[in-house]
């Protein structure tokens, strides 16, 4: 194994961390607020995926657009689905909710199904994504470059929203307490929708670099991808942000890596994030961010 | 005093009696049906009979417990695997393993039904013992993702060990033994095992843990131990159904195994009544009938002279949203927490 | 001495919610933990019950040090609790919710119980009788087999208390087991409490701000004001105190 092919690889590692990342955040933002898995998030970056399908290979629209356009629709979808099946039922009991939202995920997954076909598309990558440069003997594509780009200047966006405005501070008070933000005088429920808005966004463009980088769309594509990003999130320590995004660069890198120096372990590969997860339970439950969200319930 | 006491002794009593009718009438049935109905219908009734276990003791973890697990398709899939192996003779597996010859150790594993369900059941168990340590120990709810990831990784482990199990190809030919003595006898003592549990200190144990696990710890229980019992227990159970499953439909491989099965024991348990084991036994006969009603969904349809094609995954569309509606609206589903003695009880309490 | 609190400091994060604090509880006395809300008290049941660990301090039930152990294994010591807002089961009568804390000392092995081995029913009837004289102390039998959360709010308060003597404690923790009663239900209890304590045989440490009631019922009480002692001695003596009295404006005209 040369050093120019493990460059690639820690490239390769980037990208899919990144993807990873954008999506556990999502996760981990709406456990931090609502103590909820919330399961049909994977399934928030299939329909991320297949909005940016629809507009470029059916309205041919321009990527750019095409990404803000995802972006906001699935945005306003997190919040639509919080709205009638979660706010509903804020005080029922836990298992009522995470019920709820496997329900969720499965109707997605099978409407897709239904209406889209089961049947992998193609997605239109723009053709200059696919230029490929080369810097030291090392190659690049675009798409491989943009990914964690953009996810580092997404997750600086969120840093900045979460730590220095007032709606971030009514988001992280919310992880520690739900009554208090009330008494703030702003609304927990906004809050929430807002928790949603975001994550599903991110969500949304992660499900579209995943169309880039592996360039088909299909209705279950955000199941194993979501069950890996929600390891990540607690690998990173649930309920952090940033530990959300390191969570989703140690499984990318992982994955990539390990493959590369042990290609027979090929079909193991989805495996590694089940078994950090049971590691970080193990022997670091709070995550390698750890903070302690069960605050005492007395 | 001692109108309680009596009282005490009545209601064992009672409750025995009913339960000994109870039981004498399924296994008169089981007998009944077995030799009166025709193939497809006994057919239909031994794959009841398998739900029947599975949702019991899912509910068991899920429901009296009330913590949120998707094991099933994990723990199926292992007692169906164990089960196959054992039963399938070496010749069998020479002949059928395509894909890398089985290991001697697969080769020689070798044992009557009842061994191979016995182990179906146990091995599934350990491996939820195990699982329960990082899982439980912790505060939090991660026995839900940790079980979903679980159901996968069996799968994976299925398709890429070619040499134990064949891999993708599955493993076929396997002996019917399956029969209504077989899955009936064992849905009967599955169902009365579990209502022992629920009514004894355990199940009070698990319902505490379920109602405010804080103050089940403020009263001595220790919570680790009552969540490990019920998933290892629920584990068992789904182990010997995925054996009984293996020697029903005596071909299996991984695609059989997937989250769907899982999600449509959670839709069983849910209708019926989350917690009930009643609840469970009728959500199964309603979702397995309406899962067959259903079919003509996924078929070609014509309504009013519009033709649609063929839509397989509607069924599971209008499944997915009958869950969501009824979590909105009816959460307790059809029994709620009772059971069938506890809509009799109602008259007795009113003075 | 049958507990003793040495030392205690408790921290979360930055805010100090007890600030070394001590004090003693006699056996088969009943002693009382009064001070203003959010002074400290349900902290310091919740490290003696095990739920905090103290960030100073140490505990001692019958000699032995139990901070640091587990809270279930802290109720098999012999202390339990009772919780400020009502914690009974929902799901559950009242009858299989004081069987709750007999759980643990009932012998019967899971495989007993789902075979029903003879041992099964002879420690399930034992168990039994042993709730129902409970309830007939507190005076709920009746309600034994209706829905813990259909009674009214006092009943649930005597579940709630039944439910903790099921545990077999030597000593009996109460948090506000007066609030939300009038005057001749505070009396009731009271008397309730004495009749306990020397039915069971028990120690008992409760939280109130009822200072008429405490007054009644404690023979010993320790004041706390913002996590620090202010006074700790015979009721009598608490309420002559100044610091008491400042802390307390106006409850003593009702003593």
């Amino acid at each position: 194994m040369d050093i120019l092919i493990f460059m690639q690889q820690m490239v390769n590692g980037f990208s899919l961390g990144s993807m990873y990342a954008l999506i556990a955040i999502g996760y981990t933002m709406v456990y931090g607020v609502l103590r909820l898995i919330n399961f049909a998030h994977g399934d928030i970056m299939m329909v991320g995926a297949f909005l940016g399908y629809t507009f470029m290979e059916i309205f041919g629209l321009s990527f750019p657009v095409t990404v803000l356009l995802a972006v906001v629709i699935s945005g306003l979808f997190g919040m639509f689905m919080d709205r009638i099946a979660y706010k509903p039922l804020r005080e029922a009991p836990k298992i009522s909710l995470l019920i709820t939202a496997i329900g969720i995920s499965f109707f997605l997954e099978n409407a897709f199904t239904v209406f889209a076909g089961g049947v992998p598309r193609a997605f239109p990558v723009p053709e200059y994504m696919e230029n490929i440069f080369n810097v030291a003997g090392v190659t690049f594509s675009v798409a491989s470059i943009m990914v964690p780009i953009v996810t580092l200047v997404l997750l600086l966006g969120i840093l900045y929203v979460l730590y220095k405005t007032k709606y971030g501070m009514a988001i992280r008070a919310l992880s520690f307490d739900i009554k208090t933000v009330n008494l703030m005088g702003i609304d927990a429920n906004t809050i929430i929708g807002l928790v949603f808005a975001l994550g599903s966004g991110l969500a949304a463009v992660g499900g579209i670099f995943w169309a880039v980088n592996y360039p088909s769309v299909e209705p279950m594509m955000g199941v194993l991808v979501g069950l890996k990003a929600f390891a990540a999130a607690v690998v990173g320590g649930i309920g952090s942000v940033t530990g959300a995004v390191l969570g989703g660069f140690i499984i990318g890198f992982t994955e990539v890596v390990v493959i590369a120096f042990f290609p027979e372990m090929g079909g193991y590969k989805d495996a590694f994030a089940f078994i950090f997860l049971i590691l970080v339970l193990l022997f670091k439950p709070t995550g390698i961010m750890g903070e302690d969200l069960e605050k005492s319930r007395f | 005093m001692m109108t309680n006491n009596i009282t005490n002794d009545t209601i064992f009593t009672k409750q025995r009696i009913i339960n000994l009718a109870i039981i004498i009438t399924a296994i008169w049935f089981t007998h009944f049906a077995q030799v009166t109905f025709d193939e497809y219908t006994v057919r239909i009734i031994n794959n009841v009979a398998i739900f029947v276990i599975l949702a019991v003791s899912y509910n068991l973890i899920n429901g009296v417990t009330g913590q949120f697990s998707l094991e099933p398709n994990g723990f199926v899939a292992i007692g169906a695997y164990v089960t196959a192996i054992l039963l399938v003779d070496a010749e069998g597996m020479l002949y059928q393993y395509d894909i890398e010859d089985p290991y001697p150790w697969v080769l020689a594993l070798q044992t009557n039904f009842l061994w191979a369900l016995i182990l179906s059941g146990t091995i599934s168990a350990l491996l939820a013992l195990s699982l329960s340590f990082p899982v439980f120990r912790v505060r939090g709810d991660y026995l839900a993702i940790v079980t979903l990831g679980f159901g996968f990784i069996i799968r994976i482990l299925a398709i890429n060990s070619p040499e134990i199990t064949n891999g993708s190809l599955g493993i076929n030919d396997i002996p019917e033994y399956s029969n209504l003595y077989w899955t009936g006898g064992i849905a009967i003592f599955t169902v009365l095992a579990i209502l022992n549990i629920i009514y004894s200190k355990f199940g009070r144990a698990m319902k505490a843990v379920r109602d405010d696990e804080d103050a089940a710890t403020a009263m001595g229980i220790n919570t680790f131990k009552v969540k490990t019992l019920a998933f290892t227990t629920s584990a068992f159970f789904e182990g010997v159904g995925g054996g009984l499953l293996a020697a029903l439909l005596t071909s299996i491989s991984p695609d059989l195994f997937t989250f769907f099965l899982t999600f449509q024991l959670l839709i069983i348990i849910v209708l019926g009544g989350l917690g009930s084991t009643t609840g469970a036994i009728l959500g199964t006969i309603f979702v397995m009938a309406g899962l067959e009603w259903m079919r003509f969904l996924d078929e070609p349809m014509d309504f009013m002279g519009i033709q649609t094609d063929a839509m397989p995954g509607m069924r599971m569309v209008v499944f997915s949203l009958i869950l969501i509606v009824v979590m909105l609206f009816a959460r307790e589903g059809l029994m709620g927490k009772k059971e069938l003695k506890d809509l009799f009880k109602k008259k007795k309490a009113n003075k | 001495m049958i507990l003793e609190v040495c030392n205690i400091t408790k921290k979360f994060g930055g805010v100090t919610a007890i600030k070394d604090t001590s004090f003693s509880v006699k056996s088969k006395e009943i002693y009382g933990l009064i001070g203003p809300n959010g002074a400290g008290k349900t902290t310091m049941f919740n490290i003696i019950t095990g739920n905090y660990e103290p960030t100073e301090g140490s505990i001692k039930f019958h000699g032995q040090r139990i901070d640091g152990i587990k809270p279930f294994k802290i109720v098999h010591r012999g202390i339990a609790r009772t919780f400020q807002n009502i914690r009974l089961f929902k799901s559950m009568t009242v009858l299989d919710n004081i069987l709750i804390g007999f759980d643990y000392q009932a012998t019967y092995s899971y495989l007993e119980a789902i075979l029903r081995f003879p041992r099964f029913f002879k420690e399930e009837k034992r168990v039994r009788a042993r709730a129902f004289e409970i309830m007939e102390v507190l005076g709920i039998s009746e309600f034994a087999d209706e829905l813990a959360t259909s009674l009214s709010y006092g009943q649930q308060r005597k579940v709630e208390i039944a439910r903790a003597l099921a545990a077999n404690p030597q000593l009996l923790l109460l948090d506000e087991p007066a609030a939300g009663m009038n005057p001749q239900e505070t009396h009731e209890l009271a008397e309730l409490f004495f009749k306990i304590r020397d039915e069971f045989d028990i120690t008992i440490l409760l939280i109130e701000h009822d200072m008429k009631f405490v007054n009644k019922l404690c023979d010993r009480v320790m004041v706390l004001d913002y996590g620090k002692t202010i006074f700790e001695g015979d009721i009598k003596d608490a309420i002559k105190d100044e610091e008491v009295i400042k802390a307390y404006l106006g409850d003593f005209k009702h003593a």
